[in-house]
């Protein structure tokens, strides 16, 4: 998983049917220093609480979140795990 | 997944079975700004994008699975037209 910091929500009316009702966030990667690293990227929210600034898990692994989703030919590959409340380095 | 701008198309007469009537666009990934953010690639369109549309894609097995039937040899899809990107 990676540390993200949510930028903001993205809305997308006409999308593939396994992403109806699911809420779109991009986020861009973090390190431990909560530093921007990388290119920011989309993820699905599947706590439903994630929301702009926030520090966020992401999971980046499309089989993890064919388990999570219970679905095995979802065609999603990111998605917020968790809401980070401190991270110590 | 990842925003992109569509700037092209490509035709391509003979192609892996499964890939019929599969339209291919030139995808440039893009951030959340728009600026340009690794070379442009070709992605299979999934939801009838048209070029200068905003987009999100998913890569690699994944984007496979965004096609009918699956497992099709692609490694990059076109999955949603995106409306807006409140940041």
């Amino acid at each position: 998983m990676m540390l993200c910091k949510v930028l903001g929500t993205v809305t997308a009316t006409a999308k593939h049917p396994a992403f109806a009702g699911l809420r779109l966030m991009v986020v861009q990667p973090v390190d431990e220093r909560q530093n921007a690293s990388g290119t920011s990227f989309i993820a699905i929210d599947h706590t439903s609480s994630a929301g702009p600034r926030d520090l966020v898990l992401v999971l980046r692994e499309g089989n993890g979140v064919r388990q999570v989703l219970k679905d095995k030919t979802l065609p999603i590959r990111s998605m917020i795990v968790g809401v980070v409340d401190e991270v110590a380095v | 997944m990842y925003l992109g701008r569509v700037i092209g198309t490509v035709v391509c007469e003979r192609k892996y079975q499964g890939l019929e009537g599969k339209r291919l666009l030139i995808v440039q990934p893009v951030d959340h700004r728009g600026e340009p953010s690794g070379p442009p690639e070709v992605a299979v369109d999934a939801v009838s994008a048209r070029p200068k549309d905003l987009v999100y894609l998913v890569g690699s097995r994944e984007a496979a699975l965004a096609l009918e039937p699956s497992f099709v040899p692609v490694d990059s899809a076109i999955v949603g037209l995106v409306d807006a990107v409140d940041t």
